[in-house]
C-alpha cells in the first residue's frame, strides 16, 4: 500500500494505492464517479477514455485505460467534467461541438473534446494527426473537424490550464538510471513500465498479475537527447511523441514514420526503450533504427554495453538481454540522407504495419556504395535484409539493379500469413517498396498521402 | 415552426460535458453482482465434461451456472428459439457463452469466467461457404429463389454475357459503447436497464427466462453509444443473464461484454459471395440477369432469414431487371450468428447489382455512369402522383424538385409499362411492386453538375497517363432502398403523450436513442402539433412500461413510425383542447389554431400554457395514446410477391480515389453527395446521418476486415487488428447536399426514413477503387471486398494481366 498524490480537476487528491496496476480510468468511474471518461476498448485504440495530464513537460493527452494510478502521482489530471468553467460556463470547444452537430451517440464525444481541448492549449491544428487515436463510429469526423476549425487559433480559457503537483516522490518509481539499475539489478524479475502502453495490456486484456514493479517516468536522466560525437544518444525513457520531434529535423523520413506510430495518447506514452524492449517483430522503431545503423545501450547495475540494434532480437520473443539488464539508450547518426520509411498498414492511421519497411542507401555517383535495409512483419524479430543489400551494393542505382535484387527478399525473409496480411502479400510488397525507393529518389509521385483532389 | 430547423441533437449539451448517463454509467448499488461469460474455445464441438471448481474458486466468485441451472427457457434467440443462453450439450463456434459467472466485481468475473476447463469432443467446423455448400448446411431447407419474367431465355438470347463472382466481407458493427445490461430486483418481478434497440424484446426474453409474464418486467433503456444493428437482437444474453442472477440472489446484476469478448461473442454483418450472370445489348442493358447469392448466416438463425430477403429484395438496386431470377443460400456456419448491421443485406444485395454494372462498362468498354442510366427505372410518367396531390405545398415542392437541370442525355422513358386501361404505369421491381417515386435520372444529373463529374473524370484519365504509380478513379452510384420492415407486422408505433397544466409536454414512443436524433426529431413533430418551441417537450428514456409492444428501432424506421404515432396522440389531445376552448368562446374547434406558443380562439389569445391550465379546469384529458400502422404494406415472402416497401428513399455519390499500384494503399480524396430525405424532419441530424452512412459504408468496403484462422477462431477482435475508418480517412472535400423534393407517400410531414440508405452511398468509392485499379491495365480487374491494400494490389495485378504478363511486357 503507497499513497500517491495528484490533481484532479484543479483540486488536490491523494489516493491509496492498493494495486499498483489499477488503471486511472476504473478509479476515476469507479472510485469517484466520474463517469464522462468512458470505456470504450481498454486498450488504448478508441480514445474514449482520453484525459489531459500536465506535468513538467507540458499538458498532453493519456489514455486513462492504459495509465495505472503510480504514473500519475505529481501529475495534473483533468477529465471531461473538469472542462467546465467555474461558473458552470461551457468550454468554447463544446459549444462548437453542439454548434456543429459534433456529436451522435455522444459516447466517444468526451475523448474527443479531451484532444481538442488539449490541441487548443498547445496551439495545435493539424487535427488528423492529433485526432487519429480518437474513433467515432457515428459522423464520419466531418461535423468534428469544423468544430475544430471553428475555435482552431484560439486562446484555451484559463481554468483549463493546469500545473503539475508538488507531491514528494512517487511510489514505485526510482528517480535515475543509478536507482533503477541497483533496484533492478537485484530484482531481476521485476516488471519495468515506461508509458504501459503494451504492459498495460498484460493487465487489462490478459488479466495477468504483475510481480513487482517499478515505473520508469521519475528518471528523468533516461528521457535526454544528447549531441554526442556518433550523432544522437537518445535516452531509452524518451517518449515516441518527443523522439518525434526532435527527428524532425535531422532525419525526417524518421519522424514521417514516428507520426504514423499508434496515436497522439500512445506516442505521449510510449517510450523508445520500451518499443525496442518488447522485442516485438512490429514494432516501428526498430526497422527505421537498424536502416540507420543505430546501436543499443543496455545496462545491467554499473556495467553498460553498447551492440548493434539489430543483433539485439534474437528471435520471436528473445532479445540479447541479461536478467537485471535494460535498455537504457540508443545511438544513432546524426544524418542518414538517403533514409526512407515505408510503413503499409490497413489504415493509414494508428494502426500496426503489415509490413514496416526502411531503406538507408548511400550512393557514388551512380553506384550504390552502401545499403541497409530493414523490414518489421517479415519475419519474428525486425530484421536486415542482407541478401538484398549484397544484391546492391557496388552495382549502380537502376531499376534493373533493384529489381535484379527483389527476389533475395525470399532468401532473407519467410514471412507468415495472418491477419494484417498474407505471407505472398508482404513478401511481393515489400520487393515493390525497393521499387519505390527508386522512383521516389528519383523524383516520381509515390506517395498516395501527397495527392489533393 | 419546429419541423424542418436544423436543431442540434437533444442530448449535445450532455455529451459534450460528459453528463451523458450510459448503462454503465448508472450509479450501482453496493451489493451489485457482475457477471462474464465463460467462452467456448473449440468451434464445434460436444461437450464432454466441465471441471469448473477453479471459477467457483476464483476470487469474489459468488455463483457459477450452466445450461443445467436455468429455471425457465435457455433461449435468447430473437427468431427460431434455436440460441441458448448457455450451450448445452454442443458448441457451436468460438466464443459462444458455456457458463456463467456471477462475481463482486467487474474484473473478479473477468478472471474467473477464464479458468474454466471444459472438454470437448471435437467435430468438423464448417466455416466456409464451401464447407456449408458441401454439407448442405442451411436453414430454410434449401435456396430460397424468387424470378420475374424468363432470365435462362434472356440472357441466352442476348448479344453479350457478362459473369463474374464477388466475395464481400462482413463488418463488425464497432459501436463505442459495448453491450450492456443491469437488472434491479423489483417488487413481483424485475426492472432491466439495456442498451438494446429492442426493448420490447428483451422485455419478452427476460420474461420467457425468469418464468413471469411481461408485466412483470420493465424495461428502460435511455440511450444507447451507438447501435448499427448490432443492438437488436444480440443484448439478449446480458439483460437475461442479468435479470436470472437478480432473481436469484435478490441482488442488482450488471454484465457488460469487454471489447474483445463484444467481438468474439457477437454477431456481425453478414459476408456473402455473389455470383452474377448478365445478358446485356450493345449500349450494356441488361436483357437478363441471374444471381446467386451465398451468405454465411453463422450458427443460429437469428435475423439470417429477413437480412437475405433484403439482399434479394435490393438486388435491383435502381435499375430495372425486366427478367431476373436471383437463388439465395442462407448458409449455417460454425461462427458468430451474423445479425442486423444497418442496411440489414440490403448493402450486400446492392453491392452485386453495382458490380454488374461496372463489370459490364469494362467488357463492352462504356461509360460506367451510361451503363447505369441506361438501365435505371424510367421515371415516373405522372410525377403529380395522387399521393403527391393531395398536399398541395409537398406537390409543388416535388415539381420543382424534378424540374431542376436535367440530364446530359434526356431519361429513357420508352419502357414504361401500359397498364390495362392504355395508360403508362411505372415499372416493377424483380418482386413485382411498382417503381412509382423515381426520381435518380433528375437527382444524378444534378449530382453530375454539381460534382463537376465529367471534367473532373477527364481530368483524372490525363494524370493518371502520366503517372506511373499512382492512379486515380472516379465513381458514380446510386442508391435506392426500400423503407418498411419486411416482416410487415412490424411496422407499427405506438406513443404515450402528456400536456401538463403548466404548457409543458413530456412524450415517450416506442423508439430508441442510439445517437441518430430520434429523440429530437419527435421532439419536433410534438412542438410542431401544439404550436410550440421544441424546448417545451421534454422525452425520457424508452420505457416498456409507458409504451408496449414496440418493434426494434430498426429499418430506418424509427421517424417515420414514432413520428406518426406522436403526431397522432398530439393531434386527439390538440383537437380535445381545441373543442373546449372552442366551446368557452363559442366558437368551432376549425377556428382554434395552436401557433408560435400561442392558442387563438375566435378572437381571443392565450399562452399554450393558459390554454393547458384552462382545459385542465375543464376536466380535459391531456394525455393520450397514440398509434400508426404503416398503410399500403402487403408481402409474400415465400413468393417474392407484393409491395414490401412503403416506399424507396434515394440517393447518389460521387467518390475520388487514389490507389498505390506498388502496395496498393488508397485513400478516398473526395466524395459528392445528393441524398433525397424527402421534406427533411431536421436537416442537419439528416446531414449527420448521411455523411456517417457513407464513412462506415466506405469503411466497410475498404480498410475493415474480419479474419477467422482455420480453426474457427476470429483473429479480428480488437481494434488493435480491426480498423474502422479514423478521422483522417474522411474525404478531405466533402460536400453533402439534400434533395429538395416531398415524399409522394403520406409520411410524417413527407420525410424519409435515412438510417440506412447513406451507407450504401459507399458503394461509389468501392467502384471508384475498382476503377483506378481498371486504369492499370487491359483486363478486368474483379476487386473483392472489402478493398484492402492486398486486395488492390491484386486488382491492379489482374489489370495488368497477371504479375508474369507485365514482367514479359517489360522484358
Amino acid at each position: 500500500m503507497a499513497e500517491i498524490g495528484f490533481i484532479l480537476n484543479g483540486s488536490p487528491v491523494r489516493v491509496s494505492v492498493t494495486s499498483p496496476t489499477q488503471t486511472l480510468l476504473d478509479w476515476l468511474r469507479t472510485e469517484r464517479g466520474l463517469t464522462g471518461t468512458k470505456e470504450g476498448c481498454n486498450e488504448g485504440d478508441c480514445g474514449a477514455c482520453t484525459v489531459m495530464v500536465t506535468d513538467a513537460d507540458g499538458t498532453r493527452v493519456l489514455n486513462a485505460c492504459l495509465l495505472f494510478l503510480p504514473q500519475i502521482h505529481g501529475r495534473a489530471v483533468r477529465t471531461v467534467e473538469g472542462l467546465t468553467g467555474p461558473a458552470g460556463e461551457m468550454h468554447p470547444l463544446q459549444q462548437a461541438m453542439i454548434a456543429h452537430h459534433a456529436s451522435q451517440c455522444g459516447f466517444c464525444t468526451p475523448g474527443f473534446v479531451m484532444s481538442l481541448a488539449a490541441a487548443q492549449i498547445n496551439g495545435r491544428t493539424d487535427h488528423d494527426d492529433l485526432l487519429a487515436g480518437n474513433l467515432c463510429r457515428c459522423t464520419g469526423y466531418a461535423p468534428i473537424i469544423r468544430a475544430a476549425e471553428a475555435v482552431a487559433g484560439t486562446p484555451a480559457p484559463d481554468w483549463v490550464k493546469d500545473a503539475p503537483a508538488e507531491c514528494g516522490p512517487a511510489p514505485f518509481a526510482p528517480t535515475s538510471a543509478d536507482e533503477l539499475a541497483a533496484w533492478y539489478e537485484s530484482h531481476p524479475d521485476a516488471v519495468l513500465i515506461a508509458g504501459a502502453t503494451d504492459v498495460g495490456l498484460w493487465v487489462t486484456k490478459h488479466l495477468r498479475d504483475l510481480p513487482e514493479v517499478a515505473f520508469l517516468h521519475a528518471c528523468r536522466d533516461l528521457q535526454r537527447i544528447e549531441a554526442v560525437p556518433e550523432g544522437f544518444r537518445i535516452g531509452a525513457g524518451v517518449t515516441i511523441a518527443a523522439l518525434r520531434a526532435a527527428m524532425a529535423g535531422p532525419h525526417p523520413a524518421f519522424a514521417g514514420l514516428l507520426r504514423r506510430f499508434a496515436s497522439e495518447q500512445v506516442r505521449a506514452a510510449a517510450t523508445l526503450g520500451g518499443n525496442i524492449a518488447n522485442g516485438s517483430p512490429i514494432g516501428d522503431a526498430a526497422p527505421a533504427l537498424i536502416a540507420m545503423g543505430a546501436r543499443l545501450g543496455l545496462r545491467k547495475g554499473d556495467v553498460r554495453r553498447e551492440i548493434a540494434l539489430e543483433d539485439f532480437f534474437l528471435d520471436y520473443g528473445r532479445q540479447d538481454r541479461a536478467k537485471g539488464e535494460f535498455v537504457a539508450w540508443v545511438t544513432l547518426p546524426a544524418e542518414a540522407p538517403g533514409l526512407a520509411c515505408y510503413k503499409l498498414s490497413k489504415r493509414f492511421d494508428q494502426d500496426i504495419s503489415a509490413v514496416c519497411g526502411c531503406f538507408n542507401m548511400t550512393l557514388e555517383g551512380s553506384i550504390i556504395t552502401s545499403a541497409r535495409i530493414a523490414f518489421g512483419g517479415m519475419a519474428g524479430v525486425p530484421k536486415r535484409a542482407r541478401a538484398v543489400e549484397a544484391a546492391l551494393e557496388g552495382r549502380p542505382f537502376t531499376r534493373e539493379v533493384i529489381e535484379a535484387a527483389v527476389p533475395a527478399l525470399a532468401v532473407d525473409f519467410t514471412p507468415i500469413d495472418d491477419m494484417r496480411a498474407s505471407a505472398r502479400y508482404r513478401l511481393e510488397a515489400a520487393g515493390n517498396m525497393l521499387v519505390r525507393y527508386l522512383l521516389e529518389r528519383t523524383g516520381a509521385k509515390v506517395d498516395v498521402l501527397e495527392v489533393t483532389p | 415552426m419546429s419541423v424542418a430547423l436544423p436543431l442540434p441533437h437533444d442530448s449535445a449539451r450532455l455529451h459534450v460535458t460528459g453528463a451523458a448517463r450510459y448503462v454503465d454509467d448508472l450509479a450501482l448499488p453496493a451489493n451489485t453482482l457482475h457477471l462474464a461469460f465463460g467462452l467456448s474455445t473449440v468451434a464445434h464441438g460436444e461437450i464432454l465434461s466441465m471441471d469448473l471448481s477453479a471459477v467457483r474458486a476464483s476470487k469474489g466468485v459468488v455463483a457459477v451456472w450452466t445450461a443445467r441451472d436455468l429455471p425457465f427457457a435457455n433461449d435468447v434467440s430473437p427468431s427460431a428459439h434455436d440460441e441458448p443462453l448457455l450451450a448445452t450439450d454442443r458448441v457451436h463456434y468460438v466464443g459462444q457463452p458455456v457458463f456463467l459467472v456471477a462475481a463482486e466485481s467487474h474484473l473478479a468475473a473477468r478472471r474467473a469466467a477464464r479458468k474454466g476447463r471444459i472438454a470437448y469432443r471435437e467435430l468438423p467446423a464448417i466455416l466456409t461457404v464451401d464447407a456449408a455448400l458441401a454439407a448442405d448446411s442451411r436453414f430454410e431447407g434449401g435456396p430460397v429463389i424468387w424470378s420475374r419474367g424468363d432470365a435462362e431465355a434472356a440472357i441466352a438470347a442476348a448479344p453479350h454475357v457478362i459473369e463474374g463472382r464477388l466475395d464481400i466481407g462482413g463488418q463488425e458493427h464497432f459501436y463505442l459503447e459495448g453491450q450492456a445490461a443491469l437488472a434491479l430486483p423489483a417488487e413481483g418481478g424485475v426492472v432491466v436497464h439495456a442498451s438494446s434497440q429492442h426493448p420490447t424484446e428483451i422485455q419478452h426474453k427476460v420474461a420467457e427466462a425468469i418464468g413471469l409474464p411481461m408485466n412483470a418486467v420493465r424495461v428502460e433503456m435511455r440511450r444507447m453509444g451507438g447501435g448499427f444493428g448490432g443492438k437488436e437482437s444480440q443484448g439478449n444474453a446480458l439483460a437475461v443473464a442479468c435479470a436470472l442472477m437478480a432473481r436469484a440472489f435478490g441482488r442488482p446484476a450488471k454484465m457488460r461484454y469487454d471489447r474483445d469478448d463484444d467481438m468474439v461473442i457477437t454477431g456481425k454483418r453478414h459476408d456473402f459471395r455473389i455470383e452474377y450472370r448478365a445478358g446485356v445489348d450493345t449500349e450494356g442493358r441488361i436483357l437478363g440477369i441471374a444471381f446467386r447469392q451465398f451468405a454465411r448466416c453463422g450458427w443460429s438463425q437469428d435475423l439470417s432469414l429477413p437480412v437475405c430477403d433484403r439482399a434479394m429484395l435490393h438486388a435491383d438496386n435502381a435499375y430495372h431487371l425486366a427478367h431476373i431470377r436471383i437463388e439465395s443460400h442462407r448458409l449455417r456456419t460454425n461462427t458468430q450468428s451474423a445479425t442486423a448491421f444497418r442496411g440489414f443485406g440490403g448493402p450486400q444485395g446492392m453491392l452485386g447489382i453495382e458490380r454488374v454494372m461496372d463489370h459490364v462498362a469494362h467488357a463492352l468498354g462504356l461509360d460506367p455512369l451510361a451503363v447505369r442510366r441506361s438501365n435505371f427505372y424510367a421515371e415516373r410518367p405522372d410525377p403529380c402522383g395522387a399521393g403527391v396531390a393531395a398536399d398541395a405545398a409537398a406537390g409543388a415542392a416535388a415539381e420543382t424538385a424534378v424540374s431542376r437541370p436535367r440530364t446530359m442525355d434526356p431519361p429513357r422513358r420508352a419502357t414504361a409499362r401500359v397498364t390495362e386501361n392504355g395508360a403508362p404505369g411505372p415499372q416493377t421491381t424483380p418482386y413485382h411492386q411498382p417503381v412509382e417515386d423515381f426520381i435518380l435520372h433528375a437527382l444524378t444529373a444534378r449530382l453530375e453538375q454539381t460534382s463537376d463529374f465529367h471534367a473532373r473524370r477527364e481530368a483524372i484519365a490525363d494524370w493518371n497517363a502520366r503517372q506511373p504509380v499512382l492512379k486515380r478513379g472516379i465513381a458514380l452510384t446510386p442508391v435506392k432502398f426500400g423503407i418498411s420492415f419486411t416482416l410487415t407486422h412490424l411496422n407499427q408505433a405506438g406513443a404515450l403523450v402528456h400536456v401538463y397544466q403548466d404548457g409543458s409536454i413530456h412524450l415517450n414512443h416506442g423508439g430508441t436513442e442510439m445517437g441518430q436524433g430520434l429523440h429530437r426529431k419527435v421532439a419536433q413533430v410534438a412542438a410542431a402539433a401544439f404550436g410550440v418551441e421544441v424546448d417545451a417537450v421534454a422525452i425520457s428514456a424508452t420505457d416498456t412500461g409507458k409504451v408496449p409492444n414496440t418493434s426494434a428501432t430498426a429499418a430506418s424506421s424509427g421517424s417515420d413510425l414514432n413520428g406518426m404515432a406522436v403526431k397522432a396522440a398530439c393531434d386527439t389531445i390538440r383537437a380535445r383542447m381545441a373543442e373546449h376552448l372552442a366551446a368557452e368562446h363559442q366558437t368551432v374547434a376549425a377556428d382554434v389554431r395552436f401557433e408560435a406558443g400561442r392558442v387563438f380562439v375566435g378572437g381571443a389569445e392565450m399562452s399554450f400554457a393558459e390554454a393547458a391550465a384552462r382545459c385542465h379546469q375543464g376536466r380535459v384529458s391531456l394525455s393520450s395514446t397514440g398509434f400508426y400502422a404503416t398503410p399500403k404494406l402487403s408481402w409474400d415472402r415465400k413468393a417474392g410477391r407484393g409491395r414490401p416497401f412503403y416506399y424507396f428513399a434515394y440517393g447518389a455519390a460521387v467518390s475520388e480515389v487514389v490507389i498505390d499500384t506498388l502496395t496498393g494503399e488508397n485513400r478516398i480524396l473526395r466524395a459528392d453527395i445528393l441524398h433525397d430525405c424527402g421534406r427533411s424532419l431536421n436537416p442537419a441530424i439528416d446531414i449527420g446521418q448521411i455523411e456517417g452512412g457513407y464513412v462506415q459504408g466506405a469503411g466497410w468496403l475498404t480498410m475493415e476486415e474480419l479474419v477467422w484462422d482455420r480453426t474457427g477462431r476470429l483473429r479480428t477482435h480488437a481494434p488493435s487488428t480491426y480498423k474502422i475508418p479514423a478521422c483522417s480517412d474522411r474525404p478531405r472535400i466533402f460536400n453533402v447536399a439534400l434533395w429538395d423534393g416531398a415524399n409522394r407517400e403520406e409520411t410524417i410531414y413527407r420525410s424519409k426514413a435515412v438510417g440506412e440508405p447513406p451507407l450504401m452511398l459507399g458503394i461509389s468509392v468501392f467502384s471508384a477503387l475498382a476503377a483506378a485499379c481498371a486504369a492499370c491495365g487491359p483486363h478486368f480487374p474483379d476487386l473483392r471486398a472489402p478493398a484492402t491494400p492486398e486486395a488492390v494490389l491484386a486488382a491492379v495485378n489482374r489489370a495488368r494481366g497477371g504479375k508474369r504478363d507485365r514482367e514479359r511486357r517489360q522484358a
